[in-house]
């Protein structure tokens, strides 16, 4: 099967495929691997000598990140984006919403780090044709993990847009083609059907 | 160490801890808001209520499209403890969740 350029299929028992030329590896791997650098190890870097069990039980951090994108990825539990106070007085929302982030946050960015990661390793295990193009093929945990890379990615890309309002990026659909915003809301679209083709295929 | 089920230690464990932690909240209900973004596309949010909390196709597409217009929609409840774990969850996939105590 060849495929349709920027579109998931379905494969015959089970996951998807998408046809990609040399260009679209290559943004899709240099947009995954910033993303692990924005995602980071997740906390501190352990001392040299520090015990490995207990790095596996550090506590996360108890602050939201100040990068709009990673708060984002990592938004806090209690309290909403319109001042909502989870029905808490302020002081016990901050202490709730501080516990919660220090036992989840750390787990969280593994697994979207290993999302990331996983899209980086199908890329590097294609084998193009002499054209550059190749068939990636995703089975297995793959599609999830996909999945939720193309969402972190879009999240991301849409926090560097300031895309707030549904409307917003209805109105970035028609942007000229000097502005200087132009190829990342491209990637940004590119990515939307991507994204869209893949949850088909699910 | 002749026997070496361990079963029933573990279960008196289980229960000596569930003791220890008698300390109760406030019967309150908690609640899981998913809140909405133009980023996350409605085919996902939909997908992720079905896979996650096993809804109809029907109740996910609904929750989403209240989510869409009302601007957030209670996609779960129950305890603090239970809707923590939705929320993480929710995060996992991305999406805007919080929780909050349900007064009504």
């Amino acid at each position: 099967m060849s495929g349709h350029p920027g579109m998931f299929e379905p494969i015959e028992g089970g996951g998807a495929a998408v046809a990609l030329d040399e260009i679209e590896v290559s943004i899709l791997r240099s947009l995954a691997v910033q993303l692990l650098e924005l995602i980071g190890p997740g906390g501190p870097e352990p001392a040299e000598d520090a015990d490995p069990l207990a790095a596996l039980f550090a506590d996360g951090p108890t602050e939201p990140p100040s990068d709009p994108a990673l708060a984002r990825l990592f938004p806090d539990a209690y309290g909403g984006p319109d001042g909502e106070d989870a029905g808490l007085d302020p002081d016990e929302r901050k202490a709730y919403a501080a516990e919660f982030r220090r036992f989840t946050e750390n787990d969280l960015r593994t697994r979207k780090r290993e999302d990331a990661l996983a899209v980086v390793h199908s890329l590097d295990a294609l084998s193009p044709a002499a054209d550059g193009r190749a068939v990636l093929e995703l089975t297995g945990e793959l599609p999830m993990r996909w999945l939720g890379a193309l969402n972190d990615l879009r999240l991301t890309i849409a926090a560097r847009l300031e895309i707030t309002e549904d409307d917003e990026s209805a109105q970035l659909y028609r942007l000229p083609d000097d502005d200087p915003r132009k190829p990342m809301v491209m990637a940004y679209l590119w990515l939307g059907g991507l994204q869209e083709t893949l949850i088909e295929t699910l | 160490m002749g026997q070496v089920s361990v079963a029933p230690i573990e279960i008196e464990r289980t229960e000596s801890a569930e003791e220890a932690r008698a300390v109760p909240e406030p019967d309150v209900p908690w609640v899981t808001l998913v809140h909405n973004d133009p980023v996350n596309l409605m085919s996902y949010v939909t997908y992720v209520f079905q896979a996650y909390f096993g809804y109809s196709k029907d109740k996910a597409r609904q929750l989403m499209l209240d989510v869409h217009h009302k601007g957030r929609a209670v996609v779960s409840s129950g305890t603090r403890e239970e809707m923590e774990r939705d929320v993480q969850a929710m995060h996992g996939y991305g999406l805007w969740a919080t929780l909050s105590q349900d007064r009504g």
